[in-house]
């Protein structure tokens, strides 16, 4: 069958099993856009290169299946450069396609001609610059296996026009040893031997911590971490990346762990013995200052990436292999030891202090550590001044949110103070129902994000909660939104600032704000919010927070946005000073007396 | 040898592919790893090229290079050599300022190192020489006393010892 490149191109997505993708047209990627006329592919039309990145990290983090993105050369290209540095720190699959000057004319500074390849180098996966059409069936095999094995990741593949518009004869590569990467091939078992050590480990541990993190997620590992937990009795504490991988209203779960994340999660992570790293990767906004990090804990650390053992933090016992199978071949190895195959305690019933989730007579040595867990619980829980009448209260609207929505709602957010709360306010009790930028820090990331993941999975309600300097960045997505009927909800935390930032220049710049200030009505978000065929509602106390949000949960045709004019001066706590150690953690100040 | 304990030689087998060296080098400047010298060729099979890198390990430990290297796609396979596990080569080419007067000591110092005179001009020398890395610093540093014009070194390439009961002939030659 003769092709153009083109329709080679596109084939291949079909045949790779794309059923969406996010995009934008222009000239060098245009003759990749006449075939989708035909394509059984749904594009969805952005109206920023940044937003079909996004998007496609969005319905990548909930389904699990890589996101597509489909831009044109030079500034197309590089409006999504952002995307795909995020997708590479938090290790999100996508496939970006963009167009590409023709070959002639490459290297001669033609119009929209930008070395996307050479740019996206150090921020990819891997990308593929195709010389030739027959290139085309092969290199979109190899990039799709690319980015979904192993570590996952971003790829992206540069087309030039010449090759879109030349003649070649279709085939599809018939296995992985067509796809000309010999230098690929990512581990999946761990080592045996360093299983069996792994679980001496556990087994003589008297305060272990299991640290589960995104990994957990991308390796589909929840039932099996779960398991783990359940059989050990262990407390496990989720990162920022792993908020869901074990459920929050788990009696084992202790939250997350770092820079604000609750003083139980970090606190045992300081005082453990035995750190279980499943899928984390020591990130300094975990650790705090590397030196004083859990000082007195043994770290087991699995990962699929080899690179990451011993990166941050030396471990005992290093298993480099993906986490569901390791995870299995701990509790099999667990058992050999001879942990009792019954599944302890930590599912609801009250253990031998009396205590839910303290572990039963079969692990005694763990109960020491759980009344300690338990005190800590007790005295330092997430809190924040509630203030009836006064201001409305951010984590209130976060609480109010998570109370009146189905519980696999999924939630997804940007940068900064809004993020912080969503993530430690919210209940996650399912997998894959948090979509954020962690590593990256990227500030826009919520809306576009959320409009990805609801085209990933409609069934779901979808919230972002936002704040209003990310807003402000990628709002203009809400249209695509609105045009392509994808009805996400977006609840802005409007407290008039940069409120992360502003928030370290009150604490660490003897408030001196400067440069912080965005003003709450300008622009005003529900007239915007219209504009762009949403609905759009403001709140502007206490008792108006519930009512929207039950009008917003009701409206299912098209996009909502809540402006949610939130108190400027709240602060996220707790917080641990950047450099500083995880024993500096800074509490709430109502709960400073509790602290010896 | 007081750089021993300061470089690694890393043999890294990569596809032979437009901008693999690229990949190769912005991996180690953007992980702040330095790189001491770096020879590049094609291998006997012309899929693969051969890239020698000297790898200054105090700026970051030799295992975090390996792995990150490794996950290059194009990177094929890496070969660790520590130093006194392979046989070292480098080329240096000089061309050095000599007067009449000179010219015969320069050439005699060149004969005792095994060096090569390829080049003569009225009153200059180009001068050739390959040999170990300690060599070479030795016979650059008594080079520099007769005015050195130009001075280029390839960077090392490595192969593993064959046995380790052949340091001595390894280091003659």
């Amino acid at each position: 069958m003769r092709l153009t490149g083109a329709q080679a191109l596109i084939k291949s997505l079909e045949t790779q099993g794309v059923e969406v993708m996010f995009g934008l047209p222009g000239g060098a990627i245009l003759p990749v856009y006449d075939p989708i006329l035909e394509s059984s592919i749904r594009h969805i039309l952005v109206r920023h290169e940044q937003g079909a990145g996004h998007m496609a990290e969005g319905y990548a983090m909930v389904t699990g299946r890589p996101g597509v993105a489909i831009v044109t050369s030079g500034p197309g290209a590089t409006n999504i450069v952002t995307p795909l540095s995020n997708a590479y720190m938090d290790s999100t699959p996508l496939v970006v396609v963009s167009g590409q000057v023709p070959t002639g004319a490459i290297g001669t500074d033609a119009f929209q001609e930008c070395d996307i390849t050479g740019v996206t180098m150090g921020i990819t996966k891997h990308n593929w610059l195709v010389k030739s059409a027959d290139d085309i069936p092969r290199t979109v095999a190899a990039a799709f296996h690319v980015a979904t094995t192993g570590r996952p990741g971003p790829v992206l593949i540069d087309v030039p026009k010449d090759v879109s518009n030349a003649q070649m004869d279709w085939y599809w590569p018939s296995s992985i040893d067509e796809l000309d990467l010999p230098g690929y091939s990512p581990v999946r078992e761990g080592d045996p031997v360093a299983v069996r050590r792994a679980a001496q480990l556990m087994l003589s541990a008297e305060r272990p911590v299991i640290y589960a993190g995104g990994g957990v997620l991308k390796a589909r590992a929840t039932a099996a971490l779960r398991e783990l937990a359940e059989r050990t009795g262990f407390p496990v504490v989720t990162t920022l990346m792993g908020r869901g991988c074990f459920p929050d209203s788990h009696p084992q779960c202790l939250g997350m762990p770092g820079m604000h994340g609750n003083y139980t999660a970090v606190t045992s992570m300081q005082r453990s013995d035995l750190l279980i790293a499943l899928g984390s990767r020591f990130d300094d906004r975990v650790t705090g200052k590397v030196d004083s990090f859990a000082p007195h804990a043994k770290v087991i650390h699995v990962d699929i990436d080899p690179a990451e053992l011993g990166k941050v933090r030396r471990a005992e016992v290093a298993i480099a292999g993906d986490c569901r199978i390791v995870i299995e071949e701990l509790i099999e190895a667990l058992a050999a030891a001879g942990l009792d195959g019954r599944p302890a305690a930590g599912t609801g019933q009250p253990g031998a202090t009396g205590r839910p989730g303290t572990p039963a007579a079969d692990r005694p040595a763990l109960d020491e550590w759980w009344e300690q867990l338990r005190r800590w619980q007790d005295e330092f829980p997430l809190h924040y001044e509630r203030d009836e009448g006064g201001a409305v209260k951010p984590q209130m609207v976060v609480e109010t949110l998570r109370d009146l929505s189905p519980g696999d709602t999924i939630v997804a957010s940007g940068v900064g103070q809004h993020q912080m709360w969503a993530s430690q306010y919210w209940r996650f009790d399912h997998p894959d129902t948090w979509v954020n930028s962690g590593g990256a820090g990227t500030m826009g990331f919520a809306v576009p994000a959320a409009i990805g993941a609801k085209v990933g999975r409609p069934d779901r309600t979808v919230w972002a909660i936002d704040g209003d300097g990310c807003f402000q960045m990628t709002a203009q997505e809400l249209v695509t939104a609105a045009a392509e009927r994808i009805p996400v909800k977006i609840a802005i935390l409007n407290n008039a600032y940069l409120g992360m930032v502003r928030q370290w220049q009150e604490m660490f710049y003897a408030e001196r704000y400067s440069e912080v200030y965005l003003s709450p009505d300008l622009p005003d978000y529900v007239l915007w919010a219209e504009a762009m065929g949403c609905v759009g509602l403001r709140v502007e106390s206490s008792e108006e927070v519930a009512p929207a949000i039950d009008k917003a949960n009701q409206i299912d045709d098209r996009p909502v946005v809540i402006d949610f004019r939130t108190d400027a001066f709240e602060k996220v706590f707790p917080m641990v000073p950047a450099g500083a150690s995880n024993d500096a953690i800074v509490v709430h100040p109502e709960q400073d007396r509790n602290l010896r | 040898m007081a750089e021993g304990a300061r470089h690694h030689i890393l043999s890294v087998l990569v596809e032979n592919k437009a901008g693999v060296l690229a990949r190769v080098a912005g991996l180690f400047s953007r992980r702040g790893f330095n790189i001491f010298s770096l020879a590049v060729a094609p291998t006997d099979e012309a899929r693969f090229s051969r890239i020698t890198i000297v790898v200054d390990v105090e700026s970051a430990p030799l295992d975090q290079v390996v792995q990150q290297l490794d996950k290059l796609v194009n990177v094929v396979s890496i070969t660790n050599l520590a130093p006194h596990e392979a046989v070292e080569r480098e080329l240096l080419l000089a061309t050095v300022a000599v007067d009449p007067a000179e010219r015969s000591q320069v050439i005699e110092l060149v004969g005792v190192f095994g060096g090569e005179v390829v080049n003569v001009g009225a009153d200059r020398l180009t001068i050739m020489l390959a040999g170990g890395p300690d060599k070479i610093d030795d016979f650059e540093g008594l080079l520099g006393t007769y005015g050195i014009v130009e001075l280029q070194r390839t960077g090392r390439v490595a192969l593993p010892k064959l046995t380790r009961a052949q340091p001595s002939i390894a280091e003659a030659g």
